[in-house]
């Protein structure tokens, strides 16, 4: 049922080999295509544009007022790429290889070695653009070391990398915007996916300012719609961050792939009060020089400088000499947990960790760590008022990025023939864990380099199909969507929309979590469907349709999160092995570190929908590795 | 054409234009005040240069209706900027701190500027046309000292003394606004700009100051 | 802690907006704004009345989303944040809290506390890039760009598309957002060859919007959440004297 249409013949020539293979569409014809990008990120943004440039006629849509407030615009550390610029031993292989083993080998062999490949080319690309990476005194590109990768191979512009390349496609994206090859719709949100006989046909959209529901067809759909973090209500992403987009797709028939793989990083602000709307990621560069510890005592709740330095325990240096505080970001979240559910976390939830910085003061000098740091620790004082030149700062790992999606193939496109995925949307390329610095690579690789080769293939087959909005399909699914805000809007029951969704975040946060069992994961998956029903019955959603309403957009994402979730642990509990980002508490070594099951796991577990009754059905894509082999990580 | 709308069309353009005349202002301002410091060299010597000026009439005609161009492009173009900037905001804030980002006097330049226009009309129905009235020779110190128009007069001196402060803070922000306009003002410059700047808003309207305050209060020392 | 707000209420873009009072109790210092906003808008909502809309998104202060004039300041009384970032323990407690929408003829209001910033995309679609497609670019590393520049271009890059700028200049002027672009693409060499066609259309698309024309009151640089500098302003008017000379 699945067929991954990795390329046959060695690893290296599989892209290349592939491209010559794939068919074209002729220059003159591709005016005569209309291709829908829903998302106007990293992904989205870099794929329209390089469609348009192509000649095909393009409509991208967001729910954003313009495609520069997408959230690719957050990360901060920077963008990995294969240049060995610094000469000190990287190439397209050992990104490929770090990147494999980085994501605990549950990613496919072929897309990943293509990402490698493809990094240097980005990185050209952006500098074209213009955008103004670090450069040494030289002149030539600064690159640094990140995540605990061997190789200094992250290309930076200050913290804000992601941010500088997505203006660079939001550039190339207004440029084509100009031209007219690309009519963007800002402020539009897209609610379902209309297939045409079995394959994608257009998208339904709600105009979010007017409320109008409006048909939009095409020869082929390209979501580029981002993760679902937003399912633990509480996580670094944006507030709009959603996966409805996704799941509208995944219920027309896309299969979900690996839905539990969730990235939870370690050195994100805790949470202060009650009515917290979200968290803040505080670059992973801080664990550098920062010292992570806790009280010895439990339930120490003195001053952190009352506390002598033999009371203190540096539990990542205790556990991990080798690695110290510099361990994976799934270990390190892991462990903080761990200390806190032991009763040692400090602050006044007991939720948090400190990471200490007066050793590097001393070392280093205040000037220095102010160089390095300074930007960071003025953010951290802003949101805690707290100045961590003076008290340690408390940390506590958050919900980040999730590595699973939608499935596709190596073409990028999913089980729906004309649906392709981008970006973090999709499952492809970081397996059960993603290293810092690889999701803007594969943001823009998807955009810029596969899709628009890849796309034509299908494409060909297509020439002078008339797809009209007329098409009955398009009204059956307006009706749908139409119906569902009906409904959203007449439940008019007790509890807020972030009510329900704050409990669903804790649901998952505690039992989809950092660490999952059995008993946990049947939990969820009993309150869930529980906290769904609710929903439907109890959910007061106020205003109207036919108006700008903020509650009504969040009420359909999160109707469609209480979906999601589900899968996330279902999905959790399938998984009988630890791997990467996901943990189980059955499977771990003596030591209390991951243990995988090669024998068993080593597959992409994908979900097929199967309506509201019956439970998804999961189906195998083995992963087959000719090239490196399975190694167990130690960062003792 | 194209170098033309830029200039009287565009926004920038018309910027330029406000900053250029501003700054022959300040040039007219520097030559007018080195003429009335010779005021303090008494009267024979005042009387002296404003006869020699007289002997060159056409020329100084000639200069005259250059600087009216200048003044009246000035005060045309301020006042129309001013009522397009006014345009380009639809409603005004309720409460606007607008203290905390910028100085009073770099958001009233439209206000400061028409007190001085009115200055500059009294100024020009006074000394000007009664200088024009003693045609080639006369006594003109006497009419600068004098009781009627003069310093001799305390409400004359202290509007010009209000004046000259006003024009002060006027020069304060359009001296250096004016290069911020042309673009000179990049981390080299900026250094001698704000050094040349002093001189303009604080030197020239003291010198003027000067003038008004040792004739109009101390009675010229006697 | 306590607080009252009064904020402005506009049903749409073209009805009339007025002022509401809003008192809110159980503060706590630790939330943002926007979470006693949020907290605001959650007891609207059980009372059933219309929540309070405002735009926002990241909640980190870099997307740009938000931006709303609070006390009289662009991104309220703190500089160097955008509102987003704006906790409560700026305020006093008991304190009055006056919430504004950016106002400018460019930010039509869409509503309540959110205005349409288009025009500032319009303004990129005039020359905001630099036109190569993609693909066939020459290695990063062939063109060397001095230090001082990459970097100074880095200050201009960091613009966010709040709007501060045009919201806090008594004129409405876009100078600080294009001057920005303007001076990034400026300073790089990969922008040299559309150098000149780059400022023209820029700056003849902001006046066609309907922005004012800068009168060089530096409030922009104040309120920028970014603190880009007026120096970029300079640039942009050395580059345009220039394109036209």
């Amino acid at each position: 049922m699945l067929n991954s249409k990795v390329p046959a013949g060695p690893l290296s020539e599989k892209w290349t080999k592939h491209q010559f293979d794939l068919k074209l569409v002729n220059p003159a014809n591709k005016r005569k295509y209309n291709i829908i990008v829903v998302g106007t990120g990293l992904a989205g943004a870099s794929a329209a544009a390089s469609l348009a440039e192509l000649g095909y006629n393009v409509q991208a849509f967001s729910y954003h007022e313009s495609p520069r407030r997408a959230h690719s615009i957050a990360a901060q550390g920077g963008i990995n790429a294969a240049k060995n610029y610094p000469n000190d031993g990287d190439s397209i292989f050992r990104l490929f290889y770090d990147t494999i083993k980085g994501g605990d080998y549950r990613s496919r062999e072929a897309n990943v070695y293509r990402l490698a490949e493809i990094s240097n080319n980005i990185i050209d690309q952006c500098v074209a653009q213009g955008v103004p990476f670090a450069r040494e005194y030289g002149g030539l590109l600064d690159n640094r070391s990140f995540g605990g990768a061997q190789v200094s191979r992250t290309f930076y512009a200050r913290g804000q990398t992601g941010q500088q390349l997505l203006l660079g496609c939001y550039s190339a994206l207004v440029r084509q915007m100009h031209t007219g090859k690309v009519k963007f719709h800002p402020r539009h949100e897209m609610l379902d996916l209309v297939m045409i006989d079995g394959e994608a046909k257009g998208i339904i959209t709600r105009n979010l300012i007017t409320g109008d529901i409006q048909s939009h067809a095409a020869h082929a759909v390209v979501l580029a719609t981002g993760g679902y973090s937003n399912a633990f209500f509480l996580s670094t992403n944006a507030m709009a961050s959603n996966a409805t987009a996704a799941w509208r797709a995944h219920k027309k028939g896309a299969f979900f792939a690996n839905p539990c793989f969730t990235q939870i990083h370690p050195t994100c602000i805790p949470v202060a009060s009650e009515h917290q709307s979200k968290l803040t990621l505080m670059s992973e560069s801080l664990r550098n020089d920062g010292r992570v510890w806790v009280p010895k005592k439990e339930g120490d709740k003195r001053h952190p400088a009352e506390i002598s330095e033999d009371e203190r325990d540096y539990y990542l240096e205790r556990l991990y000499p080798s690695f110290g505080n510099l361990v994976p970001r799934d270990v390190a979240s892991r462990r903080a947990k761990e200390m806190c559910d032991l009763g040692n976390g400090v602050g006044e939830t007991g939720l948090a960790v400190y990471l200490d910085f007066a050793d590097a003061i001393q070392r280093l000098g205040r000037n220095i760590v102010t160089e390095k740091y300074g930007n960071l620790f003025d953010m951290y004082k802003q949101i805690t008022g707290e100045n961590p030149y003076e008290i340690p700062m408390r940390i506590y790992p958050a919900v980040h990025y999730t590595m699973g999606g939608l499935w596709v193939d190596y073409n990028l496109m999913s089980t729906i023939p004309g649906l392709y995925i981008l970006g973090e949307a999709n499952y492809s390329d970081h397996g059960a864990n993603r290293l810092g610095a690889s999701a803007l690579m594969q943001g823009l690789a998807d955009g810029y380099f596969i899709l628009p080769y890849t796309i034509g293939d299908y494409l060909t087959g297509k020439l002078g199909e008339n797809i009209s909005t007329e098409d009955e399909a398009f009204e059956v699914a307006k009706t749908d969507v139409k119906g569902r805000i009906e409904t959203l809007l007449t439940v008019n029951g007790e509890r807020t929309v972030d009510d329900i969704h704050r409990e669903l975040g804790l649901i998952l946060w505690e039992n989809v979590g950092m660490a999952r069992n059995t008993a946990g994961l049947e939990k969820a998956l009993n309150k869930i469907p529980k906290l769904r029903d609710e929903f439907w019955q109890n959910v007061k959603v106020s205003g109207t349709a036919d108006e700008l309403n903020p509650e009504l957009e969040k009420a359909g994402r999160v109707a469609d999160f209480l979906e999601l979730g589900e899968l996330m642990a279902r999905d959790a509990l399938n998984r009988e092995e630890s791997c990467g980002g996901h943990f189980r508490d059955e499977h771990q070594t003596e030591e209390n570190e991951a243990k995988r099951n090669d024998e068993e796991f080593t597959y992409v577990a994908t979900w097929q929908y199967k309506g509201k009754e019956s439970p998804s059905e999961l189906h195998k894509e083995n992963l087959v590795f000719e090239n490196v082999e399975l190694t167990t990580r130690s960062y003792k | 054409m194209s170098l033309l709308k830029s200039v009287f069309i565009s926004s920038i353009g018309k910027k330029i234009l406000m900053a250029t005349t501003g700054l022959l202002l300040c040039l007219f301002l520097v030559i007018h005040l080195i003429g009335n410091l010779i005021l303090f060299a008494g009267p024979d010597a005042f009387n002296l240069y404003v006869e020699t000026l007289s002997s060159v009439k056409p020329i100084v005609r000639s200069i005259e209706i250059i600087l009216a161009l200048i003044f009246l492009n000035h005060i045309f173009l301020g006042s129309k900027l001013t009522f397009e900037n006014r345009n380009a905001t639809t409603q005004k804030y309720v409460v606007n701190s607008a203290g905390e980002n910028s100085s009073f006097f770099s958001r009233n330049m439209f206000i400061s500027g028409s007190i001085l226009f009115i200055f500059l009309m009294t100024h020009l129905s006074t000394f000007w046309y009664l200088f024009q009235k003693q045609h080639d020779e006369g006594n003109f110190y006497e009419i600068v000292m004098g009781n009627t128009v003069g310093f001799g007069n305390p409400i004359i001196t202290a509007l010009y003394c209000i004046a000259m402060i006003l024009l002060g803070f006027h020069l304060r922000h359009g001296f250096q606004s004016a290069f911020q306009t042309f673009g000179i003002r990049y981390n080299k410059y900026s250094g001698l700009i704000e050094t040349v700047a002093i001189l303009f808003w604080l030197i020239i309207p003291l010198g003027f100051l000067s003038i008004a305050v040792w004739f109009g209060i101390f009675g010229g020392g006697y | 802690m306590r607080v009252t707000l009064k904020v402005w209420r506009q049903q749409k873009a073209d009805s009339q907006g007025s002022f509401e009072s809003y008192p809110v109790e159980n503060v706590s210092e630790d939330m943002s704004f926007f979470e006693m906003l949020d907290m605001l808008n959650d007891q609207l909502v059980l009372a059933g009345k219309t929540p309070i809309a405002f735009d926002h998104d990241c909640r980190e202060g870099i997307c740009g989303t938000c931006g709303l004039f609070i006390n009289g300041r662009a991104h309220g009384p703190l500089t160097g944040i955008t509102t987003c970032q704006l906790h409560m323990r700026s305020f006093k407690d008991g304190k009055t809290i006056i919430v504004e929408p950016w106002r400018a003829k460019a930010f039509p209001v869409i509503k309540d506390l959110i205005v349409d910033r288009i025009s500032f995309d319009r303004m990129m679609e005039a020359g905001g890039y630099i036109s190569i497609n993609t693909g066939g670019t020459p290695d990063a590393n062939e063109i060397p760009i001095p230090k001082a520049n990459a970097d100074e271009a880095m200050d201009a890059a960091s613009c966010i598309g709040c709007g501060a700028c045009v919201a806090t200049c008594k004129n409405s002027s876009a100078m600080l957002f294009v001057s920005a672009k303007v001076s990034q693409l400026t300073l790089l060499p990969q922008g040299q060859p559309e150098r000149e066609i780059r400022v023209k259309n820029m700056v003849a698309q902001m006046d066609k919007e309907g922005f004012g024309s800068c009168t060089n009151t530096g409030a922009c640089e104040v309120e920028c959440p970014k603190e880009i500098s007026i120096i970029h302003i300079a640039r942009l008017n050395r580059e345009f004297i220039k394109s036209s000379f």
